[in-house]
């Protein structure tokens, strides 16, 4: 069983804003969902390369020129914008 | 005769000896969303004015002669592909007004045979479900039990194929999206190998086992729509093109493998016994049957459910507030940050962004990701051990029948196990092919056939080959 303290932690590591009620039906599903994880600990995964993609992956390169500019309709799909710029809070105090 | 009762193939020969034209057929399914969406909900939104302005440039191609087969072919989008011009929500609250800048490749390739496109398909929240319940929008009904789920995530697309409210339909598969609902709903859906099928324009959910696929009535429709949106893009750098399948078919030379570990409890009696009667048929017209093993599957839900969410959890970051749709504001921007991925994802997705960041987390990593991708490499050896011997193997799609809105909603580990029989082939990156053997009352049983990486000619020969198909 996770503790709540790890669930207000996981939650703040996500940048998700959970409430009190939230927490303890948190804890109470992600400790099932690990429970039933857990079964992966039988597996003698000794001598065993991890796999991070079902097959083997080639960089793909392209000529450094401009293409179709889409600046205008990305920018127009941010909630807050000035002139062709997103616009974020102030990050330095 | 009903326009909309027809196959792509069917669909395609009227057009070209102009029994009916592409509006005809366009006006005919938009009559059938308007009759029967407001009961199914497979639709999140319907483009009428853009799909019959398509179906009038179809008939300009067909006129000139240079239709090809799915030219005219009014489809569904699952709501996570991207449709330039078209709203694309993912059913999320998050991107509840958020406008495709530009076509998904698959769209475009679509566009070049001028499909027409007659609206996005409703689909759980980011493709997160196995019900079409986590759409932030409202849950789709099974067409053929209106008291039934469709199965998820891609339950719009399957729904709306299977309700004749389109004559095909894209999804999308991460650990059974397309082959799940199909199997509800009674339709083929096809989960293509890792990489047949460009991602580009698809958002992401889990990118190293996402693959959009289509959904349609027939074996046979599938591999048209298969082969027009397959094939590298230099925008997906995981894209790659399909070897060509080989040119003869000779079912007496085809062995299958009947993994024993498929063949466990907790699957339905009747749904064991119609897929022990298809495999018989195949069986009968001289197709080797043999008992395999694949030893890890006890841990493949397990691991899937670790991936899965790691992955996710690192996607969705890019829904913050400040570069697409809803955004909570916030007196500073932590706070803009927590406030807005709070109030604008739903429970499921919240879950599994908590269950992939703490698998992440410092300490926990070894334990959970790392293992889980240990996994991962025994459950792809058992693969290529078993293909070794045979040329596909055939399972259930799903354990159990579609069960009751509502029934499992509550439970998130009980919904995770609906997808035990599919998540497998995901890890693996191996395609997958499901359609309808036999019908128990109302209710559709799927037979999955999965098949070697690129290996899908050999999955459409032996579904056409299914008596009745």
């Amino acid at each position: 069983m996770i503790s709540k303290e790890e669930v207000k932690k996981i939650a703040k590591l996500a940048r998700l804003a959970i409430s009190e009620k939230e927490t303890a039906k948190y804890q109470k599903e992600l400790s099932l969902i690990l429970d039933y994880i857990e079964k992966m600990e039988k597996a003698d995964v000794s001598k065993v390369e991890p796999t991070s993609h079902p097959f083997s992956l080639e960089n793909v390169v392209r000529e450094d020129k401009p293409e179709k500019d889409e600046c205008a309709n990305l920018v127009e799909m941010a909630p807050d914008k000035k002139d062709n710029y997103v616009k974020v809070k102030s990050i330095l105090k | 005769m009903k326009l909309h009762e027809l196959t792509i193939k069917e669909t395609a020969q009227g057009l070209k000896s102009g029994e009916f034209s592409a509006l005809d057929v366009c006006k005919d399914y938009l009559g059938r969303i308007k009759e029967l969406n407001k009961d199914i909900f497979a639709y999140l939104s319907v483009d009428e004015k853009g799909a019959l302005k398509q179906a009038e440039e179809a008939d300009g191609l067909i006129s000139k002669g240079k239709a090809g087969i799915l030219t005219g072919m009014p489809s569904a989008i699952k709501d996570n592909i991207m449709v330039c011009g078209l709203k694309c929500t993912s059913a999320s609250k998050i991107l509840e007004n958020y406008v495709a800048p530009y076509d998904a490749t698959v769209i475009k390739k679509l566009k070049e045979k001028k499909a027409v496109f007659l609206g996005k398909a409703n689909m759980d929240e980011f493709a997160m479900g196995s019900s079409t319940e986590n759409s932030a929008f409202g849950v789709t009904k099974n067409p053929r039990d209106l008291s039934r789920v469709p199965g998820g995530s891609s339950g719009g697309s399957a729904a709306a194929v299977a309700s004749n409210m389109a004559v095909f339909a894209l999804g999308s598969d991460t650990g059974g999206s397309i082959r799940l609902p199909a199997a509800f709903c009674g339709v083929v859906g096809l989960k293509p190998t890792y990489g047949a099928v460009s991602r580009y324009g698809l958002t992401a959910f889990a990118s190293s086992l996402d693959q959009i696929g289509p959904l349609a009535k027939t074996v046979e429709d599938a591999k048209i729509v298969f082969e027009v949106i397959s094939g590298k893009d230099p925008m997906d750098s995981t894209s790659v093109d399909s070897p060509a399948g080989a040119k003869e078919f000779d079912l007496k030379k085809i062995k299958v493998g009947i993994p024993k570990e498929y063949f466990i409890k907790g699957i339905d009696a009747k749904i064991e016994e119609e897929i022990r009667s298809a495999i018989k048929k195949y069986e009968d017209m001289g197709v080797k049957v043999e008992e395999i093993s694949l030893p890890h599957t006890d841990y493949a839900l397990a691991a899937y459910y670790i991936i899965n969410p790691s992955e996710a959890s690192a996607n969705l970051a890019r829904f913050d507030g400040i570069r697409y749709g809803y955004s909570a504001g916030g007196k500073d921007l932590l706070d803009l940050y927590m406030e807005t991925k709070g109030k604008g994802f739903g429970p499921e997705v919240r879950r599994r962004i908590m269950l992939g960041t703490y698998a992440l987390s410092s300490g926990y990593y070894d334990a959970y990701y790392l293992r889980a991708q240990k996994v991962r490499t025994l459950i792809k050896k058992d693969f290529e051990k078993a293909f070794e011997k045979v040329d596909a193997i055939f399972t259930p799609t799903s354990p159990i029948f579609p069960f009751k809105i509502g029934e499992k909603a509550s439970d998130p580990l009980s919904m995770y196990l609906v997808d035990i029989y599919t998540v497998s082939v995901n890890l693996v990156g191996v395609p997958a092919l499901t359609f309808p053997i036999a019908k128990v009352g109302n209710l559709p049983v799927g037979l999955q056939i999965i098949g070697k990486p690129f290996g899908e000619s050999t999955l459409f020969n032996l579904g056409n080959a299914f008596p009745g198909n």
